[in-house]
């Protein structure tokens, strides 16, 4: 219980530390996205800058960006905890909470289905990669997995966008869906969002496939040498006994744990996925909030995503004593 | 020599990687002589030739030779990879050895901070620092940047292998014989470490090359370097895919794939070096 107690309080001060490194950092650098915001637009409409000082002002009020730090470091708090980031600065008056909720299904959808396909994928073929009696063709793939492990996502996603979409042009090229097409919930505009996702989930799972079998291999060779291995086949018992309740069921355990540390990884990797393709998720709407310099877009963002993905290891992390009776909450 | 050669032709991945690698670097300094680097400079050449003759890579849309911006930007791209990788281990070495020789609350905070800090996404961490800095930054400035989190994960894995270590009896018998604690870390220690703190070593710059570009990428790099990731910037920028440039990211995509697989397999041929163990399963 108080180890439970004690990992949910790392998770605690993981959203605490994010929520000040947010604040704190762009403090630091002197910006003034008010002011920059508002010459680009006095620039964009032909005004003469004059009263633009006047208007800072009133728009630093608008925002609480004139009140001394401390103030406006405890209301970020404040409102952090509250689900609260404040409003977009380039597209006012749109909150950030709303435009980082359009895209989080888009990320969550893409991420969890190739995270999950992936990670199940790797395993099943590390594992048998491992397994002497496994199909002999099987070893040619430990070339080609390799090779495509080293490449970031989105290298691959680009000469896959050009094979693909550009020169046969069997899979769109761009965005989330249609243009024109109208998001609603009939199956022609699911399989609309499928096809547009299908490259940018390709480019992570081809990838990201080839880390699992890799790791998987590495550990199911550990395994298959434990003496209770040997005693299994020395009972005599089914081979595929063997490799499913003594060796995978033993040699997975590590996979867990790597997967918990590897999603902060993925996720990276993902966001230029994101951007490559025009993919409507939290990667693209980052990338666009870098492009108007929004900080408290770019704030919002990192914030969520590192907030999600404390999460999911603490979920990970709670979940582990199940797979692994050896381990558990209680004594500890 | 001959022991050399024979070790090497049993570890072909040190050699493919090592390959790979002395290939770029061949290309890097035999440019240098044929091409004109100041034609990676926006408006030297004509824009958005295809490859021919006179321009092998072609040239962009802004009128860079492409050939002259890969000899140009691919050593940068190592070297903001390289301090950064550098930076990164010596910082982790040193933690990882304050860790886990001395153990305590030392312990206790350096694993802390590494393991919270390997769970969050390193990449919007260093989009927040990078946002953060005034202005545009220069080569130098983005390694240091990169460097600022490329020390988490050596740190952690360092730390792993010196507590295993640390209990053999060759470390025990010199603590006994009354070896300082910093004369065991250098005289005992760091040496059967080496090949282990190589093998990470590569790691880092391969990941930190990998951060660096993904930042360039983002449009948060140094804005007016040839880099291999501010390339691909312009590339997105400029649509070049669904314009049909092709050749305009293919040479940077290239590049970095072998740059990627290059310090991939040193990796992996160095860490079979370092754990033979693993020899025996390979």
């Amino acid at each position: 219980m108080l180890a439970i107690l004690k990992r949910c309080g790392v998770f605690v001060v993981i959203v605490w530390l994010a929520a000040s490194l947010n604040f704190f950092l762009p403090k630091l650098s002197g910006q003034d996205p008010v002011r920059t915001k508002l010459l680009q637009q006095a620039q964009l409409g032909g005004y003469v800058q004059q009263g633009i000082d006047e208007m800072v002002k009133i728009y630093e009020v608008r925002f609480g960006l004139d009140r001394p730090l401390w103030q406006q470091y405890l209301s970020y708090l404040g409102d952090v905890v509250r689900g609260d980031f404040n409003f977009s600065i380039a597209n006012y008056p749109r909150t950030v909470w709303d435009m980082i909720s359009e895209s989080i299904p888009w990320t969550v959808g893409l991420l969890g289905m190739t995270t999950l396909l992936s990670f199940v994928i790797g395993t099943i073929l590390g594992a048998l990669l491992a397994w002497p009696r496994a199909p002999r063709w099987m070893a040619w793939l430990m070339p080609p997995l390799w090779a495509l492990h080293a490449i970031p996502f989105f290298l691959l996603g680009l000469i896959l966008m050009y094979l693909l979409a550009f020169q046969v042009q069997w899979l769109p090229i761009f965005g989330g869906y249609s243009m024109g097409a109208v998001p609603s919930l009939s199956i022609a505009f699911a399989l609309d969002i499928i096809r547009h996702a299908t490259l940018p989930a390709l480019s992570i799972i081809l990838v990201a496939t080839g880390g699992w079998a890799l790791g998987m291999r590495g550990m199911m060779v550990t395994t298959m040498g434990e003496d209770y291995v040997v005693f299994a086949e020395g009972k005599g018992l089914k081979s595929l006994t063997i490799f499913s309740r003594y060796c995978l069921r033993n040699a997975i355990l590590p996979q867990i744990t790597a997967l918990a540390l590897a999603l902060g990884q993925i996720l990276s990797g993902a966001v230029l996925v994101e951007v490559i393709f025009g993919y409507p998720g939290i990667g693209t709407l980052l990338f666009q909030a870098i492009r108007e310099n929004d900080h408290f877009l770019i704030q919002g963002i990192v914030f969520t995503v590192i907030v999600s993905l404390g999460l999911a290891t603490l979920i990970l992390d709670l979940v582990y004593p199940l797979l692994d009776p050896r381990i558990t909450y209680r004594r500890t | 020599m001959n022991g050399l050669l024979r070790y090497l032709r049993r570890n072909l991945s040190l050699v493919v990687g090592s390959g790979l690698l002395l290939f770029l670097v061949a290309f890097v300094v035999i440019g240098h002589f044929v091409v004109d680097v100041e034609d990676a400079r926006a408006l030297s050449v004509r824009p958005l030739q295809p490859p021919s003759w006179r321009y092998p890579f072609g040239t962009d849309r802004q009128g860079r030779d492409l050939l002259a911006v890969m000899v140009a930007g691919t050593p940068l791209t190592l070297q903001i990879g390289f301090i950064a990788g550098i930076l990164g281990v010596a910082i982790g070495t040193v933690l990882a050895f304050v860790a886990a020789y001395y153990r305590g609350w030392a312990d206790t905070i350096i694993r802390g901070i590494a393991d919270i800090g390997l769970t969050v996404p390193g990449l919007l961490v260093l989009i927040i620092i990078a946002v953060g800095i005034r202005g545009g930054l220069s080569v130098n400035q983005m390694a240091l940047v990169v460097a600022s989190l490329a020390w988490l994960n050596p740190t952690r894995t360092i730390r792993a292998q010196v507590l295993s270590l640390r209990e053999r009896g060759y470390v025990e018998i010199a603590r006994m014989s009354g070896m300082s604690g910093p004369a065991i870390i250098v005289l005992e220690l760091m040496p059967n470490l080496l090949p282990y703190l190589a093998a990470t070593l590569v790691n880092a710059v391969s990941s930190a090359i990998l951060a660096s570009i993904g930042l360039e990428v983002l449009g948060l790099g140094p804005i007016d370097a040839p880099t291999l990731g501010m390339t691909l910037y312009w590339v997105n920028f400029n649509a070049a895919m669904i314009n049909g440039w092709w050749w305009w990211w293919l040479a940077p995509t290239v590049i970095i794939v072998l740059v990627f697989l290059g310090l991939f397999f040193v990796t992996v041929g160095l860490d079979e070096y370092a754990n033979p163990r693993l020899r025996r399963s390979a």
